[in-house]
């Protein structure tokens, strides 16, 4: 039997969020972005007028003024954002317990187990739609197919407050018109790769035989092939299950651009003493350690390496990722963002092996002054405690990750 | 048009865990009694901009709607 797999997307989830708490605002152009100040300053929501103006998001707010000169430019308030998100998640509750959460706004339901109670697919999503607008008054638009990858294009076919229906008879009419770039990891350099063997929509991706697929992309030559296809098997997970930690990281677009290595340090030590703080404090070492960085086009990349041995140790993780960047980043650009991330995660009481060739009393005594950091800064506040080099441009290093946190998005085969 | 309130509000805490709001206390500080709660249920509420759990009450025989947002409880005031 073919499950049945919902993709609930919030519709313009922040700006919905901000434009119910101010009626005043809902005939005017709205966007929510980061504070300009702070150079956070892109759109990270627009509500439909500004979108009728051709704002899009991720633009940086003073472009977005350009095109609407009477804009509304709001701060973001998460804990707000979060509540809704939880609210939102209480309503899929009722409906199955596979709910997997796609960032803040949007979550795959695997509701195959509840039709006989609740109806179709569609009746399902239909009344989700119904619960969404009426208890939390925003909308959502609903995808419903038969596996995770139609069911999130589905959700983006029909805006705002829509249920789309994607199933193995029409997929072929719905789904294979779509340019290629609409399928999840078709980014700007798969689409450009597609696009030299004139492989434009979803379709022609699908009808490309296999083998060549591969020999073009490598393995998610074989994944895409498969989504477009309608044969994604890949499960929603279990509610709750997602709440096991992963992976502990944080990210931060830094006031001004970063231009040379030594800004980097600066901020990618801020950003590995947090990571480690907080591994500290959940009990972990990772084995991992992964750097993200985005240039001032807003082009990402990733880079992870093994450590040495499990560490939750600032000056370790640092110091790798630092090498992460420098092996890897030869400034064609400035960059915009940075994060570093410790996956692989193992329990900090697990058993250590000892090395012969590493001095470990002095990573003992790192470790020691390191915690010793931790009830500092806990006792006195953040800034009490810190890093001479901090000091090298505090624009830069005035940010305390680890308390004015963000969530993101994780992909989606989850964290590796 | 209508604008968002926060009002205190008195409320008993039953037995099985219900809240039921017994009393509004206005910002001029003037008290009115809830006859009776009608319904209870989670909404939005358009008019004032917010949501959480609303409570249908009848306040001197009109009917009124009081939400209880988080730990906060706000009603949709008419504006004068």
């Amino acid at each position: 039997m073919n499950r049945v797999i919902l993709h609930v997307d919030l519709n313009n989830f922040y700006a919905s969020v901000e434009c119910l708490h101010r009626p005043e605002l809902r005939d005017k152009p709205v966007v929510v972005g980061g504070n300009p100040a702070l150079r956070h300053g892109i759109v990270l929501a627009k509500n439909y007028l500004a979108k009728s103006f051709g704002i899009k998001t991720g633009e940086v707010i003073w472009q977005a003024r350009k095109k609407c000169p009477d804009l509304i430019a709001l701060p973001p308030d998460y804990s707000l954002y979060l509540r809704f998100a939880r609210l939102a998640r209480e309503i899929y509750l009722n409906y199955t317990d596979q709910i997997e959460p796609f960032g803040i706004d949007e979550a795959w339901l695997d509701v195959t187990k509840s039709i006989n109670l609740y109806g179709t697919g569609k009746e399902i999503a239909d009344q989700i739609r119904a619960r969404i607008k009426f208890e939390l008054g925003i909308t959502a638009s609903v995808g419903v197919s038969y596996n995770k990858i139609f069911a999130k294009l589905g959700s983006d076919l029909k805006k705002p407050d829509a249920t789309t229906v994607i199933t193995p008879e029409n997929f072929r009419e719905v789904v294979w018109p779509l340019p290629a770039s609409d399928l999840l990891y078709v980014g700007r350099s798969t689409e450009r790769k597609l696009a030299r063997y004139m492989i434009r929509t979803i379709g022609d991706i699908a009808t490309t035989s296999r083998d060549f697929l591969h020999f073009i992309l490598g393995k998610w030559g074989d994944v895409l092939w498969s989504f477009a296809n309608g044969e994604d098997d890949s499960p929603v997970a279990i509610f709750g299950e997602e709440g096991f930690i992963k992976s502990i990281g944080n990210s931060t677009t830094t006031p001004r651009d970063l231009v040379n290595n030594e800004d980097v340090k600066l901020v990618l030590y801020v950003l590995a003493e947090s990571v480690a703080a907080r591994m500290r404090e959940h009990g972990f070492r990772c084995r991992t350690v992964q750097i993200h960085v985005r240039d001032t086009d807003l082009a990402v990349f990733e880079r992870q390496a093994k450590t040495a041995r499990p560490t939750n140790l600032s000056s370790e993780i640092a110091l790798l990722a630092m090498k992460l960047f420098t092996d890897n980043y030869h400034w064609e650009k400035p960059l915009r963002s940075i994060g570093v991330r410790g996956t692989d995660l193992v329990t900090e009481g697990k058993a250590i092996q000892v090395s012969l060739f590493m001095d470990e009393e002095k990573r003992k005594r790192h470790e020691d002054l390191e915690k010793t950091v931790d009830i500092l800064r806990k006792r006195f506040g953040h800034f009490s405690i810190q890093r001479g080099m901090m000091l090298g441009d505090r624009r830069l290093t005035d940010l305390n990750p680890k308390d004015d946190h963000v969530i993101h998005p994780v992909g989606f085969f989850g964290p590796k | 048009m209508r604008y968002k309130v926060y009002v205190d509000v008195t409320a008993r805490f039953d037995k099985e865990g219900n809240v039921v709001p017994e009393h509004i206390i206005w910002e001029d500080g003037r008290r009115f009694e809830i006859d009776r709660v009608l319904d209870v249920r989670p909404a939005a509420s358009l008019k004032a901009g917010g949501c959480g759990i609303r409570y249908t009450c009848r306040i001197s025989g009109k009917e009124t709607f009081l939400f209880l947002e988080g730990n906060r409880w706000f009603v949709e005031a008419k504006k004068v």
